[in-house]
């Protein structure tokens, strides 16, 4: 696979990305915009970050934030109308996804890039066993023979530790608890050996004892095949443990983007420590949840300067005029704040 | 007819517990479960549906006549009779009686279920096909292409289905033309087939519409699927279930169309055998030998109604609201 993409890189010429950092997969200044019959949504306004293999990237934000529609770019399932791409790339192995031919791209969905949807139920086709779903990618990408691919289909769901996978095989999604079908799922993402997986709110829809699992499940994964992973949540609990890295997305931009670490201990954007500050704690039982004042802006029409200014505690003037462009902020980690030194080096 | 063969396209989860039940109950002692999809939870509500059985065994009936009709009616004889027994009325060897031309009813209404059924079965097939496939193509495609094939779908659904199978068979079928049985048969199945496909194709492309947009075709699109495949494999099993019910329900109405067409002159023709005809010929003695359009009429309304009553349950089990 590699050396295909490899020899590939070197023929693509002008009309590939010029040039090869050595990153898995890169997004470098994407920009999409959803043209509505309201009016144009910029959705996306130049994101840019990367993912290494064996590394494992957090995107957080809120609703709206842009964050799976920059996975749905990725992938190539932006619904075009009314999605459209308007500029940037996405490198994979350092050649421009977004310049590909159709079937190229097709070829790296699932062997290459593999996605996990955040609902599993509605995720997986209702008319056709599980097991058979997971075979399938064997029997038409490898193909394998009925036999083989059920056994490497039992074998994945093994993986993904559902019980009695033998038996499993033969059942229909709904008769699958959410739990385990979030693990089919996984099993049905990672069945041809992506290099990067990309997992969209993966817990969102299951209860919390759930979440934990798969997320360890996930964690475990990642670790044993070396897999890059992009783990798409609103949820920063679920980032602390998994995550290396995390980015932060507001209004289609990244805010901010630092080890999981330093990230925590100090936030260098304001958003970001309205978000952690939002994180209700059990040893403040009693007094009232914290939250970051006003709602995210109209994306149709974001106002000038820094997007998040109208709820920013800490607007400026210069705030309202300029945008602050995402800087490094000392060892690592960069933030898109006029104001990030003073942030991070606080007492 | 249609329903085996539309089902084996929608069938694989059904067909899949009997092939591999055996290891399945050898590898899963604790899970009593059996493993069930959309179409074996409709075959274990049909069960118990007596309005199934009786419209099954009846259609069964109806198709065992149209393919061995000697069987029902041995040594009998539809297109030849002698004058001398015109008109004559029910016995123990003419148990329908003669029609004019001294031919022998029962024979003829017999033999007439062929045509009848032929004729029907083979343009609601085609109807579905080129229907279902329109409809696939432009809610799949969608944009410009949806828009031309729904404006075609437009102007033939405008036309009247009796005025413009008339000025289609009086253009292809006029009194100057052969009396080649296929031609005929073929013909009247051609407009059938022209004048009814608007109906499933929207019917299709509604049910693409809303498939199209859930999360298992965009999942198979991310994992890779290419474009056949999300078609094939996973849009088209998931939109079935109304065309199954609409086809069988098409077939009673379509046997209708064809015993219209017949009795207006339109329609198939002597020497081809078919209740239409015989209804048509039988409604001037009326008065004098009922027989003549009763009992063609009798079967006519039976077959109608069998498969409109198999539609209605299989619609019912399909539906799980209705459960």
């Amino acid at each position: 696979m590699s050396d295909i993409l490899v020899s590939e890189q070197s023929a693509s010429g002008p009309g590939g990305s010029g040039r090869p950092s050595g990153r898995l997969l890169e997004v470098d200044d994407l920009r999409v915009e959803f043209r509505t019959r309201d009016g144009v949504a910029k959705v996306i306004n130049g994101v840019t970050y990367h993912v290494d293999a064996g590394e494992t990237l957090a995107v957080l934000g809120e609703s709206g934030s842009g964050k799976s529609v920059t996975a749905q770019t990725i992938m190539g399932i932006l619904d075009t109308p009314p999605g459209f791409v308007t500029g940037g790339q996405v490198r994979f192995h350092g050649k421009d996804m977004l310049r590909m031919s159709d079937e190229e791209r097709r070829r790296i969905r699932g062997e290459g890039i593999a996605m996990i949807f955040q609902d599993a139920l509605s995720a997986l086709n209702p008319v056709f066993t599980v097991g058979f779903q997971i075979a399938e990618q064997f029997r038409v990408r490898r193909g394998m023979g009925r036999a083989e691919a059920k056994k490497r289909a039992i074998d994945m769901l093994d993986q993904v530790k559902i019980p009695n996978a033998k038996g499993r095989f033969n059942n229909y999604p709904h008769q699958f608890s959410g739990g385990m079908r979030q693990r089919a799922m996984i099993a049905m993402s990672l069945a041809l050996d992506p290099e990067v997986l990309i997992a969209d709110e993966p817990t969102t829809a299951l209860d919390v004892t759930v979440q934990a699992q798969i997320m360890d499940l996930l964690a475990e994964l990642q670790r044993e095949r070396q897999m890059g992973m992009i783990l798409i949540t609103h949820d920063l609990g679920v980032v602390a443990d998994v995550a290396d890295r995390i980015a932060v997305m507001y209004a289609g931009r990244i805010v901010e983007e630092a080890d999981v670490y330093d990230l925590y201990a100090k936030p260098a954007h304001p958003y970001t420590m309205g978000l952690i500050e939002s994180i209700p704690r059990l040893d403040e039982k009693g007094q009232q949840l914290r939250t970051i004042k006003g709602l995210p802006p109209n994306l149709m029409n974001i106002p000038p300067g820094c997007p998040f200014n109208p709820r920013c505690p800490m607007a400026q003037p210069v705030c309202r005029e300029t945008i602050p462009p995402l800087l490094q902020v000392g060892n690592a980690r960069a933030s898109a704040c006029h104001f990030a030194e003073e942030l991070v080096n606080r007492v | 007819m249609s329903d085996p063969s539309t089902a084996s396209i929608v069938s694989t989860p059904g067909a899949h517990p009997t092939d591999s039940a055996a290891p399945a109950t050898a590898g899963q002692p604790q899970s009593n479960e059996k493993p069930r999809g959309l179409l074996a939870d409709a075959w274990r509500d049909l069960r118990r549906k007596p309005l199934f059985w009786i419209s099954a065994t009846l259609i069964v009936l109806f198709l065992l006549m149209a393919a061995f009709p000697a069987l029902f009616a041995p040594g009998g004889d539809p297109e030849t009779g002698a004058l001398s027994r015109s008109l004559n009325k029910p016995s123990a060897e003419g148990w329908f009686g003669y029609d004019v031309q001294g031919r022998d009813v029962y024979a003829r209404v017999i033999y007439g279920a062929r045509a009848s059924i032929q004729v029907a079965v083979l343009s609601v097939l085609g109807t579905l096909l080129i229907g279902g496939t329109m409809g696939i193509i432009s809610g799949y495609r969608g944009g410009w292409v949806d828009a031309l094939l729904s404006r075609i779908a437009d102007v033939f659904f405008g036309l009247p289905f009796v005025l413009g199978a008339i000025v289609i068979l009086t253009t292809f079928n006029g009194s100057g033309s052969g009396n080649s049985k296929n031609k005929i048969m073929g013909l009247v199945t051609a407009s059938l087939i022209v004048l009814s496909w608007p109906v499933v194709m929207r019917l299709m492309r509604s049910s693409v519409l809303s498939t199209k947009e859930a999360d298992y075709i965009v999942a198979a699109r991310a994992l890779g699927a290419g474009t056949g495949r999300i078609i094939l494999k996973h849009l088209l099993p998931n939109c079935l279930a109304p065309l199954l019910v609409y086809g069988t329900i098409m077939v009673g109405s379509f046997i209708g169309a064809e015993a219209t067409l017949s009795f207006l002159g339109v329609g198939l023709k002597s020497p081809v055998v078919s209740w239409g005809i015989m209804i048509s010929d039988g409604q001037q003695f009326v008065r004098v030998a009922p027989g003549l359009v009763f009992f063609p009429a009798a079967f006519l309304v039976t077959a109608v109604l069998s498969f409109v009553m198999l539609g209605e349950a299989v619609r019912e089990a399909l539906d799980p609201k209705l459960r």
